[in-house]
């Protein structure tokens, strides 16, 4: 993989912040997006804008074409047994309340279980909380390793026939942990029991098969793998979408509408009511070309390499205490930590005067903080075009953050 | 973008030795705020006898900013009739906007580097939610 050739191909970190040169390193919050996206969506509102699915002219057939087309290149990217399992959402958080809605709550009543973990982004956990709540079904947790990781004995323990849904990330967003969900899905359908995987940090950064994985839905959100914000993806096992309600209704959606009652289209249609988000779906087939073209493998390993030379310089520095599992085979692109004396806010504003963007915070993770017992943490987080200079900058920061405090603190 | 700006001695004095922190007696109005962004969160407590502040108290987790706002204000408003308590927090507010204070802030003006800082407004106004949440009329039922 040719990094320098990757910087050029993102207009954005050409520019320097703060008079540094841009070290963009906030990549698990969303990424930046290369020319051919951000040319996509130029090129569809200068020259065939129109809506989708109705129009009989030029414009609407050949945007109904592009739409339908990144709904195929999406379905290859991830495996999919076929393009109409690929529904267009506007994000990971859309997509598990979709199913949450129309899945899980017509399904689930008294008695029932919903097991998930405490690490949990909000998006993958708020949803069943709601859905327990109105069905009186009961929420579990597998219990998290001291790294952060599952064990499936746990997985086994937790999981009973009563269990009628699993959710889980298949990677953290805070502790980077890649969860077995292959194998979760083994024992989870062995119960009886579906399996929602939030893959909102995963298709971004590893190759996703969901027939392998056999994940009966993956939600994931297109700003995290260089696409616009505002689409998002619901994929699911065609029968449970055949089953699944609609969540909403109204235009598009629609077969046949009488004064009392209306039939549905088919699956996808049938959940994609209304306008949608035509330019951002078709710039999503753009950067899924634009990540086929560099090749998922070679972008796992380049992550893979930039985690554990962040572990490895990261953990030279004095007074940090870096959460998650010590090995980067396990995790994910990103390192989440904490600096003595420096609180993770103080240290994102320090780190963005050298021009540095890091997150700081819960990470919409509440629970998670509570299990790490500190209220905030501070995370980096990288993709394609980071580089070991990136992480040599942010080492670098981190130094001059802890003199700068310990010096104004005296 | 000059972080001694932000970061000035009298800040980090009171974050690294803040004042008030503590608790007031079960009669003492509690307010317990967060800020849901970034998980900062105050406890802040007052005595009132007759429209005035007699004390104020907090406990808290959160970065410089919003720990030694917290700390700052207490000690302001101690002493303030409610009026007056809710008319310096209409003047941090204004200062926070990036306006020059219509008054002497007294310590409070050390804070007005943060308004250089947008990401970080919201550390600082923390606790002056608190206060105003805690001293203004509430609706009648
Ligand atoms: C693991 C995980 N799940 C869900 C989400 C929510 O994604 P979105 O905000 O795009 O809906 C995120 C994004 O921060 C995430 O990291």
């Amino acid at each position: 993989m040719d990094v320098a050739a990757v910087r050029r191909d993102f207009p954005i970190l050409q520019q320097t912040v703060n008079g540094h040169p841009l070290v963009y390193l906030d990549n698990a919050a969303t990424s930046q997006k290369p020319r051919p996206v951000i040319e996509a969506i130029r090129h569809y509102y200068e020259t065939y804008n129109a809506n989708v699915h109705r129009g009989v002219h030029t414009l609407g057939t050949k945007a109904t074409e592009a739409y339908e087309l990144a709904r195929e290149k999406v379905a290859r990217f991830i495996h999919a047994p076929s393009a109409e399992q690929v529904i267009f959402t506007r994000g990971t958080t859309e997509s598990i309340n979709m199913i949450a809605y129309g899945f899980a709550r017509p399904r689930l009543g008294p008695g029932d279980e919903i097991v998930t973990t405490a690490a949990e982004h909000h998006s993958n956990l708020v949803p069943w909380q709601q859905v327990a709540r109105a069905t009186g079904a009961a929420l579990k947790f597998i219990p998290l390793q001291p790294d952060g990781t599952i064990s499936l004995d746990d997985v086994r323990r937790t999981v009973t026939p009563a269990t009628k849904l699993v959710a889980i990330a298949h990677v953290s967003n805070v502790l980077g942990t890649i969860h077995p969900v292959r194998e979760i899905a083994e024992i989870a359908h062995a119960a009886g029991a579906v399996v929602v995987v939030d893959g909102a940090q995963s298709v971004p950064h590893l190759p996703t098969d969901v027939q392998a994985m056999d994940c009966d839905f993956l939600a994931f959100s297109g700003h995290k793998m260089c696409g616009p914000t505002g689409i998002g993806v619901l994929y699911g096992k065609r029968k449970w979408l055949d089953e699944m309600e609609p969540t909403y209704f109204g235009g598009e959606m629609i077969d046949v509408v009488e004064l009392h009652q209306s039939t549905w289209k088919e699956t996808p249609w049938k959940f994609e009511g209304g306008t949608p988000i035509i330019a951002g779906a078709i710039a999503l087939g753009v950067a899924v070309d634009y990540l086929t073209g560099i090749g998922m493998e070679a972008i796992r390993q380049h992550d893979r390499a930039l985690t554990a030379y962040a572990l490895e310089r990261l953990r030279r520095v004095e007074g940090i205490t870096v959460y998650g599992p010590a090995r980067a085979e396990q995790r994910g692109g990103l390192v989440t930590f904490n600096l003595e004396g420096v609180h993770p806010h103080d240290l994102a504003t320090v780190l963005d005067a050298e021009g540095i963007a890091i997150r700081a915070g819960h990470h919409c993770c509440q629970p998670l903080m509570r299990w790490l017992g500190v209220p905030a943490t501070a995370r980096a987080s990288f993709y394609l075009y980071n580089t070991e200079q990136d992480i040599d900058a942010l080492v670098n920061a981190l130094q001059t953050a802890k003199e700068f405090f310990h010096h104004a603190i005296g | 973008m000059q972080l001694d700006d932000l970061y000035r001695q009298v800040i980090m004095d009171h974050y690294q030795h803040p004042r008030n922190v503590g608790e007031l007696a079960a009669d003492a109005i509690t307010v317990d705020l967060r800020n849901p962004s970034c998980g900062d969160e105050i406890k802040l407590q007052l005595q009132v006898k007759d429209g005035v502040v007699t004390d104020a108290r907090f406990r808290g987790s959160g970065c410089s900013i919003s720990m030694a706002s917290a700390s700052m204000m207490t000690e302001a408003v101690k002493g303030l009739p409610i009026a007056e308590a809710l008319a310096l927090s209409r003047s941090f507010r204004a200062m926070m906007r990036g306006e020059e204070p219509d008054r002497d802030l007294g310590d409070l003006e050390a804070l007005q580097g943060v308004s250089k800082f947008p990401a970080r407004i919201k550390c600082a106004t923390l606790a002056w939610q608190a206060l105003e949440k805690a001293v203004r009329p509430q609706p009648a039922e």
